[in-house]
């Protein structure tokens, strides 16, 4: 019995996200009383004997070049291999897109329910009941797993990760990797921004801000803040962003600590995708938008006044 | 060329949230059900355009659910395929539903299976992968285009801070999101041809479920928007920075 942690990279580099894993698991294993273990797929250039910082005993790797980049297909047999020789009761994925990809695989090779988008560590008083978010973030199911074997993935941005002392012995499991079936042909990423889905804070404008001319304002107070910027649906549709930043039910769900509105209503499908943050800041001129319910500080007031000073008043509080 | 396109229905996207029987089930009085948008306009459309381009690709519609599916199936249908298959079950638990389709799908030997990127009720994510492994077939998640060239798919996915876009040879499962295909409206032509279209339905396979739904929660309601005035931002800076901890 031991819990295996699934730690995701990219490029040789750990994600952001598995560290929050990497403490859910640990924090879990601690709860069951046993054992949290961890398993890197492929070559990570990090000092693997480093993840003892988030309470981790031993660290599992599987070195093949097949899986330097994301298969779901190979992950999954690699990742259920791992489990089944490691006698593994609980896995834990992050539900990053990665995860997206290879939790529901992994669950129907070793017919393991299931729990993905949990917010929260399972109750095991009486069975195993996991909490997740549910109709995009309007309610919370609670979802008891019946079989042995138990798979969690993690919401991201919703367990902190917390470091304590110690280092990890690291071994090698012998599994056999299938080639992958998958050619990547190229991969474009926007440089230099903070990729959407794993910023701690997000400045987001709508149909308020009039026309693509206008985000200067949003991305400098986004600058200022390391944050990631965001769009409602009708602004990507018209092409005044690109559509990777349209957040919502339809769009990519958000979670970050601070999330700012400008010049968005708040219709019920674009909070579906951000009402998980932990804090939210609305400003609109308009002091019926249906945001303002939803938000915790808010501006009654023209985006092209506030937002400047925002920038400006956060510099200084910065000493930038 | 043979495609199934997995449609589920869920709740309109403005339905009241509420539960009922002690909060274990979902209140569905008085909503209307509508299919799942990721599986109208981004798999079923894009799946609908390919048969568009090649005249000889069979097109069929998968869904798990009981009588009251067979609307949602037949608007389905009115935007497009050539028959659909119902498979008459309901369960919450995403392994037995991938196993249901993944048994329609083995019989039908299908080049090409499209889910939805994710339901927006239940937000799983995991059907998709759940039948791919099922069929031990590849698996692409989070498409945001779709393109065949003779018997190899190019498709663009969403990773973090951007896409990729990866070649892989069928037969081949992918989960569809924003990009893959834009919305269409069902015509009138569309919808007489519903009417005549096959709507097959047939009996689950004996599966166990490894889930349940014990209950539902409500997120506790918002204490209220703390208002600032706009002559005074650098109030909500210092409200952001001491009492939210968040900058
Ligand atoms: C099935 C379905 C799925 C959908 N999915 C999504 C989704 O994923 N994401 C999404 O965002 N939408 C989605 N929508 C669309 C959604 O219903 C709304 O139409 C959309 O969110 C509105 O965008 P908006 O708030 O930018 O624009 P508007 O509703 O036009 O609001 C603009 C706001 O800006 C304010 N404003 C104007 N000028 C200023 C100014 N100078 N300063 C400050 N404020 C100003 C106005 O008061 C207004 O509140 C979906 C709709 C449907 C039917
Ligand atoms: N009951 C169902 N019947 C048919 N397809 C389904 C069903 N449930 C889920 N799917 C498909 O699987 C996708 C992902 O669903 P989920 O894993 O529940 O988020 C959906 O977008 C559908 O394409």
């Amino acid at each position: 019995m031991s819990v295996l942690i699934f730690v995701d990279q990219a490029e040789g580099q750990i994600k952001k996200s598995s560290y929050e894993v990497l403490t859910y698991g640990a924090a879990l294993a601690a709860q069951l009383g046993t054992q949290a273990q961890a398993l890197v797929l492929g070559t990570v250039k990090d000092d693997l004997s480093t993840l003892g910082k988030y309470g981790i005993s031993k660290v599992f790797t599987i070195n093949n070049t097949s899986l330097d980049h994301l298969d779901a297909q190979v992950y999954a047999r690699a990742i259920a291999d791992a489990a089944t020789i490691t006698q593994a009761t609980v896995i834990v994925i992050s539900h990053n897109q990665t995860g997206k990809a290879v939790a529901g695989r992994v669950a129907a090779r070793l017919k393991a329910g299931l729990v993905t988008g949990a917010i929260a560590l399972p109750d095991t008083t009486n069975g195993f009941v996991v909490k997740k978010s549910v109709f995009s973030g309007k309610a919370y199911a609670n979802v008891s797993i019946k079989s042995t074997v138990k798979i969690i993935s993690l919401n991201p941005n919703s367990f902190h990760t917390k470091t304590v002392d110690g280092t990890a012995s690291i071994e090698a499991l012998p599994v056999n990797v299938d080639a992958s079936k998958v050619k990547t042909v190229a991969v474009n990423k926007v440089s230099g921004e903070v990729p959407l889905t794993e910023a701690e804070i997000v400045v987001s404008g709508g149909r308020g801000l009039k026309g693509p001319e206008n985000w200067g304002m949003i991305e400098d107070l986004a600058h200022v803040l390391h944050a990631a910027t965001a769009c409602s649906r009708p602004v990507a549709d018209a092409h005044w962003r690109p559509h990777h930043e349209h957040v919502g039910q339809t769009g990519v769900q958000i979670a970050p600590n601070l999330y700012f509105a400008i010049g968005i209503s708040g219709a019920i499908q674009h909070l579906a995708g951000v009402n998980r943050s932990k804090v939210i800041v609305v400003i609109n001129k308009d002091p019926e938008a249906p945001f303002f319910k939803a938000a915790d500080y808010g501006i009654v007031g023209d985006a092209f006044e506030v937002v400047p000073q925002l920038t400006a008043e956060i510099k200084k509080l910065k000493g930038l | 060329m043979k495609i199934l396109v997995c449609i589920s229905k869920t709740p309109d996207t403005t339905s009241k949230i509420a539960f009922k029987e002690g909060n274990t089930k979902f209140d569905d009085n008085g909503v209307q059900w509508i299919i799942n948008p990721y599986d109208e306009w981004y798999s079923l459309v894009r799946a609908i355009e390919l048969k568009e381009k090649d005249a000889s690709i069979v097109l069929h519609l998968v869904t798990v659910g009981l009588a009251d599916c067979d609307p949602v199936i037949r608007k389905a249908l009115a935007l497009g395929g050539d028959e659909a298959i119902r498979i008459n079950t309901d369960s919450s638990d995403s392994y037995y539903i991938a196993a249901q389709i993944a048994e329609v799908a083995k019989q039908g030997n299908y080049d090409l299976v499209l889910t939805g990127k994710e339901t927006i009720d239940y937000n799983g994510s995991s059907v998709g992968a759940m039948v791919a492994e099922l069929l031990d077939i590849p698996y692409i998640s989070l498409a945001t285009k779709l393109e065949l060239n003779g018997s190899t798919a190019i498709i663009n996915r969403e990773i973090e801070g951007g896409e990729e876009v990866n070649e892989v040879i069928l037969p081949l499962a992918v989960s569809c999101q924003k990009g893959v295909a834009e919305q269409r409206i069902p015509n009138m032509r569309g919808i007489m041809a519903a009417r005549t279209k096959p709507l097959k339905v047939v009996e689950p396979v004996q599966i166990n479920e490894l889930t349940s739904i014990t209950g539902f929660e409500l997120p506790p309601a918002k204490a209220g928007v703390k208002l600032v005035a706009p002559d005074n931002v650098a109030e909500l800076v210092r409200l952001l920075h001491e009492e939210a901890k968040a900058i």
